[in-house]
C-alpha cells in the first residue's frame, strides 16, 4: 500500500473517480495547468484535458454558479475554492441556490457536487488564508459538510462525497496537507458520510474534534493520560449530518465533554455539539461541557499559535473537566 | 491578448530610441523626472531585499511588484495628498512615495511592534491613514466599489479629493468590478479605477480570464471613458492618470485605465512561475523593462549619466538598509492586542477571552 499525504490522497481520489465516471469535472482558479496552488489537482489537466479540468476566470460566484448548472444537467462537478476565506463571493450561490435546489423544486432538481476548499490556520496566512467557516454552512439547511483529518479518510470521504446525491462542502485542513503521511489503499473505497471515528478510547472524558485540531486533541489526551486522566477522542470526519449517536454513546460512558475547534467560539459548531449532548444525555453529565476554540477575533498573522486552540490550551480544560 | 487595440490604441510617451512622443509627453520638470527614477529604483530594490528576507525566513511572505513599478509610482506623482488610494496587491508602495516612513512601512512585512496594522495582516498588505492609503483585504475585488463609494462621499461634500481604486486583470472577472463600474459611471463620481493588466492571475493568463480583446474596452459599455496605456512607460501612465484625475476633480466623472504591464517575478514568494509560463515570454518582457526605458529617456535628455545613477543607487541602498536595520529586530506585538479593534471597545466576551489568554503560557514557537 503506498504512503500518501493528504494532498496526494485527495489527488488520487479525484483522478480515480474521473477515470471511473466521466461526469466528474474539476473547475476553479489555477486548478488546471499548474495543478492548484496547493498542487491538489496536479496532473489532472494533463490526463483529462481542459474540457474536464477548467482553469476558470477569477470569480467564485461564477465557479459555483456554473457548477450548479452543470450539476443540474447531470454532471458531477468538483469545484475548488482556492481558500475557504474566498468562498464568500460564492456564498449566495451556495446557501441560496445549491443548498435549496432540491427542496425548492419539490425534489425534481438537485445539484450533487463537491465544493473542495482548504481551511484553517497554521501556514502563516493571516486573516484571509486561515479561516474555518464550517458553522456558516452547517447552519444552512441542505448542505453536507465534511472535514477529514488524515489522508486515508480524505480519499474515502471524497469518493463518498462525489457519489452522494447532495451538495457537499469538503473542507481540507491545510495544516495537515503535507504534515501527515500514511498508508492509503490505491483502489476504490469509501469512508461513509455521517460516521465519526473514535481515534482514542478512554473512560474519563470525551473530546470531540475534527480536522487539524484532532492532532492537538490527541497530544492533549496524552498529556492528560500522564496525569491519570483517560480521554476518549472522537474525530467527527463528517460535521453535518452529525454522527450524534457516537458522541452520545461516548458521553454516556464518560459523563464529560470537551469540544475543540479552530473556528471562533461564538456560534461555532461546538455550541451545537454541546447542546445536542445536553438534549440527549443531560442526565449522564457529571461536568459542564467545555469548549476550546479560536478566539472571537479575526485570525491574526503574527500570533497564529496564540490564536489556535493548541494542545497546551486543550490539556488544562480536559483535566479540569475530568476532575470537576 | 495583443498589446494594441485598434479602437483604443495604446497610450505611450517613451519611444524605443529613448525620445518622447511630444503629443503625449507630460513635460515634467527635471527634478520631478529624477525624483520618479529614484522612487522606481527604490521600490525595485525593496522588492529584492524583501524577497531575500523572505528566503532567509525573516519575513513570512512577500508579493513583489517587479516590472510593474511604473503604475504605483506614476500614481503617487499624479495624485494629491488628500486623494484616497484603494490598493490591491501590487500597489502597497504608493504610500512610501506619498511620504509614509519607510521603516514603519517595512515593519508591516515583519508584523512586529512597529507595524501600524499590529501584526494582523500578511506581509505586502501595507496601509496607512497618514497617507490616505486604505487597508485592504487579501480578497480580490472588494476594494473597487469601495473606492467608488468614497468618491461619492467626496463629491457629496464638495471636496477636491478623488479616489483611486486598483485591481489586477483577474479582479475584472469579479462581480465587484462590474458593480463598481456600473455605480461609478451612473453616479459620475470623482474616481479613477486602474487595472494593472500584468498578463497573469497566478497561473491563469489574461487570455483565459476574458474573451474581450482588451480590458479597457469594457469601460465603454458601462458608460465611462476607458484608456489603455503602456504600463511600462511611467510618463504615459502618469499622463493618463493625471488627465483622469483632472477630469474627475472638474466634475467630469470616473475614468477606467488599463495599464498594460507584466509581472516579472512570481505571483508571490509562494509561487513558482516556471510551472506555467515560458522563459521566452519573460525574456521578451524584460526587454520592455519600465526602469530601463525611463533611464534611456533620461540619458538621452542628458539628465542622467553613470555617475549620477551610481549616486542615486548608493543613497537608496543606505536609506533602505537603515530602514531595515531600524525595524528588523523589533519584537512581536503583544499577544493581547489581538482583542483590540474587533470593536471600538472590547465587549465582555473579548475581555474574558483576553484574560484567559493572559493567564496562559506562551504558545509553542508562537510567532
Ligand atoms: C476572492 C479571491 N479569490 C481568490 C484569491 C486568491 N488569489 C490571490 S491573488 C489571485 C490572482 C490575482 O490576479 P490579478 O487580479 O490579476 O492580480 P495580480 O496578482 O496578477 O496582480 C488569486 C486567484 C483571492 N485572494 N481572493
Amino acid at each position: 500500500m503506498p504512503e500518501m499525504n493528504m494532498v496526494q490522497a485527495i489527488n488520487d481520489a479525484l483522478a480515480s473517480e474521473m477515470r471511473r465516471d466521466d461526469r466528474v469535472v474539476v473547475l476553479g482558479e489555477d486548478v488546471g495547468k499548474v495543478g492548484g496552488v496547493f498542487r491538489v489537482t496536479a496532473g489532472l489537466y494533463d490526463e483529462f484535458g481542459e474540457d474536464r479540468v477548467l482553469d476558470t476566470p477569477l470569480a467564485e460566484g461564477g465557479i459555483i454558479g456554473t457548477a450548479i448548472g452543470m450539476a443540474l444537467y447531470g454532471m458531477r462537478p468538483v469545484p475548488e475554492i482556492q481558500f475557504a476565506d474566498f468562498i464568500f463571493p460564492a456564498f449566495d450561490q451556495i446557501v441560496s441556490e445549491a443548498a435549496k435546489m432540491r427542496w425548492r423544486s419539490g425534489g425534481e432538481y438537485s445539484c450533487p457536487m463537491v465544493i473542495r476548499t482548504p481551511v484553517g490556520g497554521g501556514i502563516r496566512g493571516g486573516l484571509y488564508h486561515s479561516q474555518s467557516p464550517e458553522a456558516l454552512f452547517i447552519h444552512t439547511a441542505g448542505l453536507k459538510v465534511v472535514c477529514p483529518s488524515n489522508p486515508y479518510d480524505a480519499k474515502g470521504l471524497l469518493l463518498a462525497s462525489i457519489r452522494d446525491e447532495d451538495p457537499v462542502l469538503f473542507l481540507e485542513p491545510k495544516r495537515v496537507y503535507r504534515a501527515v503521511k500514511m498508508d492509503v489503499p490505491e483502489g476504490d473505497y469509501e469512508v461513509p458520510l455521517g460516521k465519526a471515528k473514535v481515534v482514542r478510547e478512554g473512560s474519563d472524558v470525551t473530546i470531540v474534534s475534527w480536522g487539524a485540531m484532532v492532532y492537538e486533541a490527541l497530544a492533549a489526551a496524552d498529556t492528560a493520560a500522564a496525569e491519570g486522566v483517560d480521554a476518549e477522542l472522537i474525530d467527527l470526519r463528517t460535521l453535518w449530518p452529525l454522527d450524534v449517536d457516537t458522541i452520545v454513546e461516548s458521553v454516556k460512558k464518560t459523563g464529560r465533554l470537551v469540544v475543540v475547534h479552530e473556528a471562533p467560539k461564538a456560534c461555532g459548531f461546538g455550541a451545537e455539539v454541546v447542546q445536542l449532548v445536553n438534549e440527549k444525555a443531560f442526565l449522564h453529565l457529571e461536568a459542564p461541557p467545555a469548549r476550546v476554540t479560536g478566539w472571537d477575533t479575526p485570525f491574526p498573522y503574527s500570533m497564529e499559535n496564540e490564536y489556535l486552540p493548541l494542545a497546551h490550551r486543550i490539556a488544562p480544560t480536559v483535566l479540569e473537566t475530568a476532575r470537576f | 491578448m495583443s498589446d494594441d487595440d485598434p479602437t483604443l490604441g495604446l497610450r505611450r510617451v517613451l519611444r524605443d530610441d529613448g525620445s518622447a512622443q511630444p503629443d503625449t509627453d507630460p513635460f515634467l520638470a527635471d527634478d520631478v523626472l529624477l525624483g520618479m527614477l529614484r522612487e522606481l529604483l527604490k521600490i525595485r530594490r525593496i522588492d529584492e531585499r524583501m524577497l531575500g528576507k523572505q528566503r532567509q525566513g525573516k519575513v513570512g511572505f512577500f508579493g513583489t511588484i517587479t516590472g510593474q513599478e511604473a503604475t504605483p509610482i506614476a500614481t503617487a506623482f499624479a495624485t494629491e495628498p488628500s486623494d484616497w488610494i484603494f490598493p490591491a496587491l501590487r500597489e502597497s508602495a504608493i504610500m512610501i512615495c506619498r511620504g509614509f516612513p519607510l521603516g514603519t512601512w517595512l515593519a508591516q512585512a515583519y508584523g512586529n511592534e512597529r507595524d501600524v496594522l499590529k501584526g494582523r495582516q500578511m506581509p505586502s498588505h501595507m496601509s496607512g491613514r497618514a497617507t490616505n492609503q486604505v487597508a485592504w483585504s487579501s480578497c480580490i475585488g472588494p476594494q473597487i466599489p469601495q473606492a467608488v463609494g468614497a468618491a461619492w462621499a467626496m463629491k457629496r461634500r464638495g471636496e477636491r479629493a478623488i479616489a483611486v481604486g486598483f485591481m489586477g486583470d483577474g479582479a475584472t472577472s469579479q462581480p465587484d468590478f462590474h458593480a463598481a463600474m456600473t455605480f461609478a459611471a451612473k453616479w459620475k463620481v470623482p474616481c479613477v479605477l486602474i487595472c494593472q493588466n500584468n498578463h497573469w492571475s497566478i497561473s491563469v493568463p489574461t487570455a483565459k480570464q476574458t474573451a474581450s480583446a482588451t480590458i479597457a474596452v469594457k469601460a465603454k459599455a458601462y458608460g465611462m471613458p476607458g484608456v489603455r496605456v503602456d504600463g511600462n512607460d511611467v510618463l504615459a501612465v502618469y499622463g493618463a492618470i493625471k488627465e483622469a484625475a483632472d477630469r474627475a476633480r472638474a466634475g467630469g466623472g470616473p475614468t477606467f485605465i488599463e495599464s498594460v504591464t507584466y509581472r516579472m517575478g512570481p505571483h508571490s514568494s509562494s509561487d513558482d512561475p516556471t510551472r506555467y509560463r515560458s522563459a521566452d515570454e519573460v525574456a521578451e518582457w524584460a526587454k520592455k523593462d519600465p526602469i530601463d526605458r525611463f533611464e534611456r529617456y533620461l540619458r538621452k535628455a542628458e539628465l542622467l549619466d553613470d555617475a549620477r545613477r551610481a549616486e542615486i543607487v548608493a543613497s537608496l541602498e543606505a536609506e533602505i538598509s537603515a530602514a531595515i536595520d531600524e525595524v528588523e529586530d523589533l519584537g512581536p506585538p503583544s499577544r493581547e492586542v489581538m482583542f483590540d479593534d474587533v470593536f471600538v471597545q472590547p465587549p465582555w466576551h473579548l475581555r474574558e477571552q483576553r484574560d484567559e489568554l493572559r493567564a496562559l503560557p506562551h504558545a509553542p514557537s508562537g510567532h
